[in-house]
């Protein structure tokens, strides 16, 4: 193990991490960059730099971005912790980590976390069973492991990163029953009026437009607006069925990948005890920010899409921003100097957002989805807690997220609350007739990740200075 | 459920619930049992219902399996290594008083 007090700590080694850890080290600050993963990429350029080139052609062209941005880490001063585990972050910028076994703290004058996004889990009927999984898990599983769906596969959800993974998935000659789309044909009116500004960033919808065409050329049948989805089987998936023009289509498959959009992972910001608020455009909670990312807790900022989904490119410039303003609260460079140097990465950043009001108005839920209207749908994975006991507990009066949390245990179980915390959110709200922000979010305890009692004795606690 | 695109360059051994297996290295624990075709890799402690890895980034804690003799480990944030034992978790785990 090296230090145990930095100057900056990164957290996470995403596209927002790896640039905001070059940048301080490139002004001589000493900081170090923690990340789970055994080699540095985040999720989006997971296996980045160990992924054989044929797999690498398939994924395209964004995802090979990622290369330059490892190197450019790699190559610079900060320090790299590596499969090194954050189980508790506080106020005071303290950190606990484990690393291969040992429980050790970390401490920082600055802490950015880059903790990036996760899928936004959204529970239907079936959605537990073996064999469904997220759309995300099925590009972790190419990137890592080079592992492709061996006996077709049911794509299903609305979003950018379903249309991706069905084209990457095509390119590997992974058969692809079918593409459910569930965004509401609707949207197509309500996003309109954002659709000139998207212009300006239109690189991303000639993308999406190809990618459909590539898909429709190749015969993947694809349906849109399909409502009521439904994962069947006995403790496996054996069938997915679903509505499309008012009848109800019943295909065969064993596995079934969804997506939903993507949320920010907010685990650490919320052990820090970050205020949050809830987005109504993007459906989700993030932390308070300024411009340079600084969070509501002095010495703590956040970068990347654990700010709010603004994807990969943006996450690059905020990484930058967030360190620049480090260097500036360090008194490393001044006032002056960090706004000429954040110039061109805001311009950029400004530049990639032109399409966020249009997608987000584009893929944009239905209510029917959001609020999980079927009474016996498993909401909270792990407690095994209903909708309908949800909503019971709501009439009973219990109209806060946290009273829920006491009352029905909905978040207490291992991944507590990763996956509820959004559905139980607009399940309350739409069931007390309050306004999301009002219900509240599940409060955040540490440890946010598994430890055991017994790494949490052997730790090796010096006095901290 | 899952297949390998391109043979594995290197291989280690490991144990599937018993079996022995040589398994890419730099695999997953939870890419491993996906590629295996194992159907479950773990039962819920509240109503024993089978689950398996779901969001494959560490997050939905569906994945949790015994890995050397240790219980609720995340598979899918656990790298293979030579003469790993992982095993189906049973709800919670083996009783603590056992051990």
């Amino acid at each position: 193990m090296k230090n145990k007090h930095y100057p900056l700590l990164i957290i996470g080694g995403g596209p927002a991490g790896l640039s905001a850890a070059a940048l301080a080290a490139e002004h001589g600050l000493a900081c170090a960059l923690i990340d789970e993963q055994a080699e540095p990429g985040g999720q989006i350029y997971r296996a980045i730099e160990s992924i054989p080139e044929p797999h690498a052609k398939l994924l395209g062209s964004e995802y090979q971005r990622g290369k330059g941005l490892a190197q450019a880490f790699r190559n610079s001063s900060a320090d790299y912790l590596p499969e090194t585990r954050v189980w508790s972050l506080n106020a005071d910028l303290q950190i606990g980590a484990t690393r291969q076994d040992q429980a050790y703290m970390l401490s920082a004058e600055r802490i950015i976390i880059a903790s990036g996004a996760m899928e936004r889990p959204v529970p239907f009927p079936g959605w537990t069973l073996p064999g469904v999984m997220q759309a995300g898990a099925g590009q972790i599983l190419f990137k890592t492991a080079g592992l492709v769906p061996d006996n077709g596969v049911v794509l299903a959800g609305s979003g950018p990163l379903l249309l991706l993974l069905a084209w990457q998935y095509l390119h590997a000659g992974v058969e692809i029953k079918a593409l459910l789309d569930v965004t509401p044909l609707g949207n197509h009116l309500t996003a309109l009026p954002k659709l000139p500004k998207a212009l300006l960033a239109h690189h991303y919808l000639t993308k999406g437009i190809a990618y459909q065409i590539d898909l429709k050329r190749a015969g993947v049948p694809m349906y849109l607006g399909v409502s009521d989805l439904k994962a069947e089987g006995d403790e496996k998936l054996q069938t997915v069925q679903f509505k499309h023009r008012g009848k109800t289509k019943t295909l065969e498959s064993e596995l079934l990948l969804t997506h939903f959009g993507v949320i920010p992972q907010i685990a650490l910001t919320e052990a820090a005890g970050c205020r949050h608020d809830w987005d109504g455009n993007q459906q989700c909670w993030r932390p308070q920010h300024d411009d340079w990312g600084k969070t509501s807790i002095e010495k703590l900022w956040i970068a990347g899409d654990g700010a709010g989904i603004n994807g990969a490119r943006s996450a690059e410039h905020a990484g930058r921003l967030a360190a620049l303003d480090v260097l500036q609260s360090l008194k490393l460079i001044a006032v002056e100097k960090r706004d000429q140097l954040s110039k061109k990465d805001r311009q950029w950043m400004l530049a990639d957002r032109h399409i966020r009001p249009f997608l987000e108005a584009y893929f944009q839920l239905p209510k029917s989805l959001l609020t999980v209207p079927q009474d016996d749908t498993v909401v909270c994975r792990c407690e095994e807690i209903s909708a309908g006991e949800i909503r019971a507990q709501v009439n009973n009066g219990h109209d806060n997220s946290n009273q829920l949390k006491y009352f029905t245990r909905c978040g207490m179980g291992p991944c507590q609350g990763r996956q509820c915390s959004n559905a139980v959110a607009h399940i309350v709200a739409d069931c007390s007739g309050k306004n999301i922000p009002e219900t509240g979010l599940f409060r955040g305890r540490p440890p946010i990740a598994p430890l055991t009692l017994k790494q949490l004795a052997a730790m090796d606690v010096e006095e901290q200075t | 459920m899952f297949k390998q695109l391109s043979e594995p360059l290197e291989t280690i051994s490991v144990t599937l619930n018993g079996h022995k297996i040589d398994a890419a290295k730099g695999m997953t624990v939870a890419a491993l049992a996906l590629s295996q075709n194992l159907p479950y890799t773990r039962t819920t402690p509240v109503s024993g219902a089978r689950r398996a890895p779901f969001c494959m980034m560490g997050v939905c804690y569906d994945c949790l399996m015994m890995i050397d003799g240790i219980p609720n480990q995340r598979a899918c944030a656990t790298l293979l290594s030579e003469g790993m034992r992982i095993e189906t978790q049973q709800a919670n785990g083996p009783d603590w008083g056992e051990r």
